[in-house]
């Protein structure tokens, strides 16, 4: 077992007080039941009025969450594309499929090692855009909404989403894209830039000021700005400031040449990294003369803006407010005095700048501390501690996923079940399956379970056994979703499933009285046993009424009419009532015949097969041949012979008498049929 | 198509359908309505394509889809039509048939007509009827007919508060789809492979005509009827076959097309430009099927020579007779066939497809990944 990593949260849930009254719960597949016992604690009965409600305590309530929906379902596309990309790869995929879109779009370029690589780079931007793009629709929404209460949970959702996006920016630039020293940087300062973007707001507020230079927060830009390593637009800003005071200009150009000439790794360029820091300690030293020398001294901001060029911590520090958090500060502070900070290095800059940063004030946060051990480059860290802080799979799974196909978690084996890739999926794909469900006991209620589907489809050790257990569960309000449920287990050879559905559809049409649906279904399912019983009722219909109902179904029924003897005899009857009705007596007469004769008729509708036979021996033309009526004289006399002879009273006495009359009607009709027989029989070979 | 606008909805989408612009005018499509399904609460929403995406700018930027309207459908939405220009009908998986009523004026949708319990299953032996989903109606002013699992066709008039003419029983199986053939005539089809042809001046449940598919019985999910020849009529099944059929004769298709991968949802010839035909299958695919005789192509084959002397005379005899080109392009047998061009208009595969509509240049499909896709340049 594993150690507890943190005190578990104590959740309050409303109307209940555990003080005064015990509680029980219940676990089910993502949630769990609790109420209110009657046991109560040691003292007698206070017979405090109970609380009536049992509760359903939900983990991952962001399912519900409309916006949150389009994550989902977007998300669900990329996800395929990966695994697609993979199964390419290794070969496996075994039709040529139309080409994805992930596929179309990825030119091999210049920059990256290989097309692999270059892909799943695109996978992961892929995914962030995603999270953006809901993290937007979600601040309209939190901006739109009418009451504060679901405004502020808007507002936390983006927070989240933000955060999540925060993470999995920084896991690809260490992770996924590996960038080396150098570009490492580059990478980093893009993530802050575009997680810390107040200052494009107040950009574009201060420029649009009458007189820049004179709004209250200009020096403020300028500082961030500088923080975030835009030096360019940082010039502008103080040439402004030039223009307007004469006696700073001086100052002022001097600094943005220091500004100008900050040697900074470019992707086009060729230099090495050699050269870079050679010149970088250069222009680093260019700095420190002219704040030694006092250039800036009459200048407060602009010494501090120096003292920034030069990677002082405590210059930096006194920042704080416009640093918003550490992991800038950490930036920053790599930016002005390691810029090729190499991976391997950055935890340790990473620890001391959250240590200064926080100097001991307060505690890092969870976000802190996954962070953290992003840039320790310990990935189950990073999944552990996501998986603890968000509150729902579709994070960890989705990253873990993306991360397992860079080949970064081959090793790491969960003491249960499969590896963590597969374990996450699979929670992540059960709470698709019950999204909704347990809401609601009605049927229409579970919408997210297509997707769920296909992270079954790539769980290779558990996938199939989960959706063989979810599948089933599926409520089937129409036929067209049971069809949709259908395709899925057909598509996966999922027989047993399949049986299953059909089954329960069948029985389903045999209670609404909807016996042709109920037969096709058990068609489907080469359900024999359920084929036998619906053709009994068609049967027992046609002696109650004298027809048949559902023709169009009995008439074409074709190949599948081998499914069971009774539905074989249903069909081969009914053929035997068209052959009659097209007055195509000798067909219809051997047909009757052969069904007695081979047993596919059963015992019980004997009476009604010789009861048809009767108008046919009564026609003017012979058509029973000798051989034939021989037949059915034995097939008549099998038929008394074994019928229990019992004399009792009543009603039942009744209903002998009427079959024994039928008997005798048989046996004269085909007496006289015999006789005919014989004689046309005769005169035809004897003429 | 280059442009091809998609946006997720937060809901399964199982039905789209154009809002028919009015007859005679220039204007171009440009409302559409979606039904959803298998949500907890499900929705008829109306939506534009219109470029009001400048006055409001919030997100949406130009030729995305806004949402104008929606109101809240008790079941899934099974069909839907338009019934005129303001009035929707909806079928529903409870099967109850509601006609909605679009405000234009402020922008809103309320039920003007209902009838709740359209389809039902009477329970063997007893009397208590459970509802029956209502799987598809069609539309022609003023007459609506609904068919449903129950087997049975129901023929509603707008101003009726009770259906006009009710066929139980219609059928033994579960009723997929229908449509007018000529206007006393319906044609339904059923899950047991068979195409049947109603005629309401008949009095009882028997169909006037009875087509199917050999003897493998596989369901029929959708059927349309050609705008200008009443009588071919094009059927989508549950293998994804695509079966073209002259009703005028014979009792088998006329051609058997292989074509998705499942269940084939929906199909629709093109209104005006019938040699194109679309359909959407459960596989996540949109098909495009041109079957219009390619003119260049054509003059090729005259400067060829006498080498493809069928293409040649078909091509005289396709100038000679406007009329027979057009029957001919779906009807005719291999030469034509071989013609067809398909495309496939989704640039990825995605859960699937649950419908699609076509009106001018326009194309809207929804699907079960909660995505609508729309694109207004479909012969560009």
């Amino acid at each position: 077992m594993e150690e507890l990593d943190s005190e578990p949260t104590v959740t309050l849930i409303p109307g209940v007080n555990s003080k005064k009254k015990q509680m029980c719960f219940d676990w089910g597949p993502g949630e769990m039941l609790v109420c209110e016992t009657s046991f109560n604690k040691k003292e007698k009965s206070e017979t405090v009025p109970g609380c009536p409600f049992i509760y359903i305590i939900r983990k991952d309530i962001d399912v519900y969450s409309q916006i949150l929906r389009k994550l989902f379902n977007e998300s669900h596309g990329i996800f395929v594309g990966l695994q697609r990309i993979e199964e390419e790869l290794t070969g496996k995929s075994r039709k040529a499929q139309l080409p994805c879109f992930l596929s179309l779009q990825d030119a091999p370029c210049s920059c990256c090692m290989s097309f692999h690589f270059c892909r799943l780079v695109r996978v992961s931007k892929n995914y962030r855009s995603v999270i953006r793009a809901c993290m937007e629709e979600m601040h309209q929404a939190a901006i739109a909404a009418k009451d504060p209460a679901s405004g502020r949970q808007f507002s936390s959702q983006v927070s989240i989403l933000s955060a999540m996006e925060l993470i999995w920016n920084l896991c690809e630039i260490l992770f996924i894209e590996v960038a080396p020293a150098g570009p490492l940087l580059l990478h980093l300062l893009d993530w802050v830039r575009l997680h810390v973007c107040e200052v494009d707001s107040l950009l574009a507020d201060v420029l649009g000021s009458e007189n820049p230079s004179k709004h209250e927060s200009f020096w403020n830009l300028v500082t961030i700005l500088v923080l975030q390593g835009r030096l360019d637009e940082a010039r502008q800003m103080l040439s402004k400031e030039a223009d307007v005071s004469p006696t700073s200009a001086g100052m002022c150009r001097i600094l943005g040449d220091l500004m100008r000439t900050m040697p900074v790794l470019s992707p086009g360029n060729t230099q090495t990294l050699t050269e870079l820091e050679l010149k970088w300690q250069h222009w680093h030293e260019e700095c420190e003369r002219h704040l030694q020398d006092g250039t800036f001294a009459s200048s407060p901001h602009l010494e501090s803006l120096c003292k920034i060029m030069l990677g002082d911590e405590a210059a930096l520090l006194e920042q704080k407010e416009l640093l918003n958090n550490w992991y800038h500060f950490l930036v920053t502070r790599l930016l002005y005095s390691h810029p090729t900070v190499k991976p391997i290095d950055l935890h340790f800059y990473a620890q001391s700048s959250l240590d200064l940063f926080l100097g001991g004030e307060s505690s890092p946060e969870p976000l802190d501390n996954i962070l953290m051990a992003a840039f320790e480059f310990d990935i189950h860290q990073v999944i552990k501690e996501c998986s603890i802080a968000l509150s729902n799979w579709w994070f960890v799974a989705h990253l873990t996923d993306l991360l397992d196909h860079c080949k970064l978690l081959q090793s790491h084996n969960l003491y249960f079940g499969s590896n963590m890739r597969e374990f996450l999926l699979l929670e992540y794909a059960s709470g698709l399956f019950a999204h909704h469900r347990p809401s609601r006991l009605s049927s229409d209620c579970c919408s997210l379970w297509q997707l769920g589907v296909d992270y079954f489809d790539y769980c290779p050790e558990l996938g199939r056994v989960s959706l063989e257990l979810h599948i089933e569960r599926i409520p089937l309000s129409t036929e067209q979703k049971a069809l949709k449920v259908l395709r899925i287990c057909e598509q996966r050879q999922m027989t047993e499933q399949v049986r299953s559905i059909c089954k329960i559809l069948a029985m389903k049409a045999v209670r609404n009285n909807r016996l042709g649906s109920a037969l096709s279904w058990s068609i489907r399912a080469k359900d024999a046993a359920f084929a036998t019983l619906v053709s009994d009722r068609f049967l027992r219909d046609y002696c109650e009424r004298g027809c048949f109902s559902d023709l169009d179904l009995i008439d074409n029924l074709g190949p599948a009419m081998m499914l069971s003897d009774r539905l074989t005899f249903l069909g081969k009857y009914r053929e035997f009532h068209r052959f009659y009705g097209e007055k195509r007596f000798c067909d219809a007469a051997s047909l009757l015949l052969s069904l007695m004769t081979s047993q596919i008729a059963p015992r019980c509708f004997w009476v009604t097969l010789l009861t048809d036979a009767l108008p046919l021996l009564e026609q003017k033309q012979v058509i029973f041949t000798t051989e034939q009526t021989y037949e059915l004289m034995r097939c008549l006399e099998d038929l008394a012979s074994g019928r229990p002879v019992r004399g009792e009273p009543g009603a039942q006495r009744l209903q002998e008498d009427i079959e024994n009359t039928k008997l005798e009607m048989l046996r004269l009709a085909l007496a006289r049929n015999l006789a005919r027989a014989i004689i046309k029989e005769g005169s035809l070979e004897g003429s | 198509m280059e442009e091809i606008y998609a946006k997720f909805v937060s809901q399964k989408i199982s039905k789209t359908r154009w809002r028919p612009v009015p007859p005679g005018s220039l204007q171009t499509a440009e409302t559409f309505a979606t039904g959803s399904w298998d949500n907890e609460e499900n929705y008829v929403s109306l939506w534009s394509i219109g470029d009001f995406g400048n006055v409001d700018s919030d997100g949406g930027f130009e030729g995305e889809h806004q949402l104008l309207c929606d109101i809240k459908h008790h079941g899934d939405v099974m069909d839907l039509q338009f019934f005129d220009q303001e009035r929707i009908v909806a079928a529903s998986s409870t099967g109850c048939v509601t006609v909605f009523l679009h405000h234009p004026n402020n922008q809103t949708l309320s039920v003007s007509q209902q009838w709740t319990t359209a389809h039902y299953h009477t329970g063997p032996g007893s009397p208590s009827r459970s509802s029956a989903p209502c799987t598809g109606v069609v539309c022609d002013n003023p007459e609506i007919v609904t068919v449903g699992e129950d087997g049975r066709i129901n023929l509603f008039r707008a101003d009726h508060k009770e259906a006009v003419r009710t066929i139980d029983n219609a059928d033994s199986s579960t009723l997929h789809a229908v449509t007018f053939l000529r206007t006393p005539e319906i044609l339904t089809v059923n899950s047991i492979g068979q195409l049947k042809i109603w005629d309401f001046r008949k009095q009882g449940n028997e169909p006037s005509q009875i087509l199917s598919l050999t003897g493998d019985r596989v369901p029929l999910h959708c059927v349309d009827r050609h705008p200008n020849q009443q009588h071919v009529v094009a059927t989508g099944g549950q293998d994804g076959m695509l079966s073209i059929w002259d009703v005028r004769q014979g009792t088998m298709p006329v051609s058997l097309l292989k074509a998705h991968e499942a269940e084939m949802w929906e199909v629709h010839f093109h209104p005006s430009n019938p040699d194109h035909l679309f359909t959407c299958s459960e596989d996540g695919s949109l098909w495009h099927w041109d079957a219009s005789t390619d003119v260049p192509e054509k003059s090729s084959l005259f400067n060829q020579g006498g080498r493809s002397s069928t293409f040649l005379s078909h091509s005289i005899s396709n100038q000679a007779n406007v009329h027979q080109s057009l029957i001919s392009s779906w009807l005719s047998t291999d030469p034509a066939k071989d013609r067809i061009e398909i495309t496939s208009l989704l640039p990825s595969r995605t859960l699937s497809v649950n419908s699609l509509d076509v009106l001018g240049p326009c194309l809207v499909c929804g699907t079960d990944a909660e995505a609508i896709y729309v694109t207004r340049q479909l012969f560009s």
